[in-house]
């Protein structure tokens, strides 16, 4: 395969992951042609595609829109997203969803606030905000994976239950944090245009990719998604690795929030449900199936890149800010449909 | 006859009211392939699952070489050398054949999956014993029911099992994938595995079996060897309509 494969990206080209065309008869010339005729071919790129459309439509209109500075700030925008959409694409492979992502995101913020207004040390701060992601993470896992409840009810509770948590701490007060290291993270980084947090995003998605298509642990996680009966009949213990998608969820999401903060200098307690969206939309783009077992992080990376592209590009044009959720909307929308070509 | 691989020595399992096995004995020896049958409800389905780790029966012995043992789980069963081909084949459509073949048996180095051993050994496994080999880095979606079947048993076969449970292999395959089918539960004996094979296709078990147990009613009515009987009496067992 000579694109990058969203499905299941070998990083060895040694051996073609799955034959895209059937037969493999005729030449290199004609495969090519049978591959870009095939919708599948973009369903599975969609989001990669997507993006580059995005960009060249509105550098188009606006060639001030590719400058360094405006680079720079996409990038850092689409940091704490790229990173939910990666705890997302955990849970969505195993056919389930973590509605409650924004709001343990927030907790987390909360959590952070508190500590830090308390005099806490940063590093125990930024501990905190990730510990109290993981325990609600925890949570979520255990009723689904153990007591067997839905997973839509169990974090549609935990989205009022995390953000009812994180005002009754915060006393709906946010908390003001101006440490020079968050503007050293937010706004500096090892190259130009590329900030810590933006490194600390490229991190998470390097290792979840790696755990979830090098380690047995990954495989698991697909095939719980991919057919529980079958994984049962393995020997896979699907109620742990239900536990453990959700934990991981929680636990980005706590190490989402120091990204939040590290941003906006203060703790908003009250939830951002857009993270939320697009957290689901990121994942819908990226090409990830809502079924299970079929997953990769590429996808859903660039489907956050996408969806900030998309915001920041509108606002730059001068377009109202309520077009955007409309927008958001008719792109996710226009991806899954595209996602019923997929094979 | 020698020691057989797996016993099970007065059986007994209810559900509720329903006693679906009651004191089932029966043996299947090595290197042969056992044939199961019986009508729908006979208990089957049950009996294996109490040799796969599914069920562990309420009374009565399961032993494995002589000895008695209690499989906690169907890993436990596994690792203990018996495998099963379920009837829905317990394949995962959206992973690769050898994906598939190494689920929750994968190999791993330095803690990361060892892809390309993987991927080797699964070509050999399924040259061995598949006629219509499947590519093995393809997706199970794209197998036709014969090929999954085959990959299916290819999985049950390797990893040095001793008895291969097969429920109903053949059930929703056509003529041509039936016939390779049954080629390869025939290399499977003849490479030394035990195989327990339940089928309600009578020429099928009298074509393949050596040994035929017939369950009627959660009971173990007869068992006979295959070159003594006839697919007759064993319909009249299964009915009831031959005395055992």
């Amino acid at each position: 395969m000579s694109v990058v494969a969203h499905t299941d990206a070998a990083p060895h080209g040694a051996s073609p992951e799955a034959p895209e065309t059937g037969s493999g008869t005729g030449g290199v010339g004609e495969s090519w042609r049978t591959r870009v005729t095939d919708l599948s071919f973009w369903a599975e790129r969609a989001s990669g595609i997507g993006l580059v459309l995005l960009l060249v439509v509105f550098t188009a209109l606006d060639p001030s829109f590719l400058s360094s500075g405006n680079i720079a700030g996409i990038l850092s925008a689409s940091a704490a997203l790229i990173i939910l959409a990666v705890a997302q694409t955990f849970v969505v492979a195993t056919a389930g969803i973590d509605l409650s992502i924004a709001s343990v995101m927030t907790l987390g913020i909360v959590v952070l606030g508190q500590l830090y207004a308390a005099g806490t040390p940063l590093g125990l701060c930024f501990v905190g905000a990730i510990v109290a992601g993981l325990l609600a993470g925890l949570v979520n896992g255990f009723l689904v994976a153990k007591a067997k409840i839905t997973d839509f009810v169990v974090t549609l509770g935990m989205l009022s239950a995390a953000s009812g948590l994180g005002l009754i701490l915060s006393d709906g007060q946010p908390v003001t944090v101006t440490e020079g290291f968050f503007f050293d993270i937010s706004l500096d980084g090892p190259v130009s245009m590329v900030s810590w947090i933006v490194v600390l995003a490229i991190v998470v998605a390097v290792v979840a990719h790696v755990v979830l298509f090098h380690t047995r642990f990954g495989t698991h996680v697909l095939a719980t998604g991919g057919s529980p009966e079958a994984a049962t009949a393995t020997g896979i213990r699907t109620d742990r690795v239900k536990l453990a998608v959700y934990a991981i969820a929680g636990l980005l999401a706590g190490l989402a929030a120091i990204i939040v903060v590290a941003r906006l200098g203060s703790t908003p307690p009250a939830a951002n449900t857009t993270y939320l969206l697009n957290s689901v939309a990121a994942v819908v783009l990226g090409g990830v199936s809502l079924f299970g077992g079929k997953a990769s992080i590429l996808g859903p990376v660039f489907g956050a890149l996408l969806l900030t592209v998309l915001l920041n590009g509108l606002t730059t044009l001068g377009v109202s800010q309520y077009y955007q959720p409309l927008s958001v909307g008719v792109v996710v929308v226009a991806a899954a449909f595209l996602m019923r070509f997929q094979k | 006859m020698s020691t057989p691989i797996i016993e099970a020595r007065d059986v007994s399992l209810s559900f509720g009211s329903v006693r679906a096995l009651r004191d089932v004995s029966l043996t299947i020896g090595p290197g042969e392939i056992t044939a199961l049958v019986g009508d729908n409800g006979a208990g089957k389905s049950t009996l294996v699952r109490c040799f796969s780790g599914v069920h562990r029966p309420q009374s009565g012995t399961v032993l494995l070489d002589d000895w008695p043992v209690s499989f906690s789980s169907p890993e436990a069963a596994r690792s203990q050398g018996i495998e099963t081909v379920h009837q829905n084949l317990a394949l995962v459509e959206d992973l690769t054949v050898w994906q598939n073949l190494f689920l929750n048996r994968e190999l791993t180095r330095f803690g990361m999956l060892d892809r390309r051993r993987m991927r080797r050994d699964a070509a050999r496994m399924v040259s061995e014993l598949a006629v219509n080999v499947p590519e093995v880095t393809s997706r199970v979606r794209r197998l036709s029911g014969g090929q999954r079947q085959a990959v299916s048993i290819c999985r049950a076969a390797g990893f040095s099992s001793r008895l291969v449970i097969m429920d109903e292999p053949t059930a929703a395959l056509g003529v041509q994938e039936t016939k390779k089918v049954e080629e390869l539960i025939v290399r499977l004996r003849d490479e030394g595995h035990a195989v327990l094979l339940i089928s309600h296709n009578f020429a099928q078990v009298m074509r393949l079996s050596q040994q035929v147990w017939v369950m009627r009613a959660g009971q173990c009515v007869a068992g006979r060897r295959t070159e003594q009987t006839t697919g007759e009496e064993i319909v009249g067992l299964i009915t009831g309509a031959v005395a055992a």
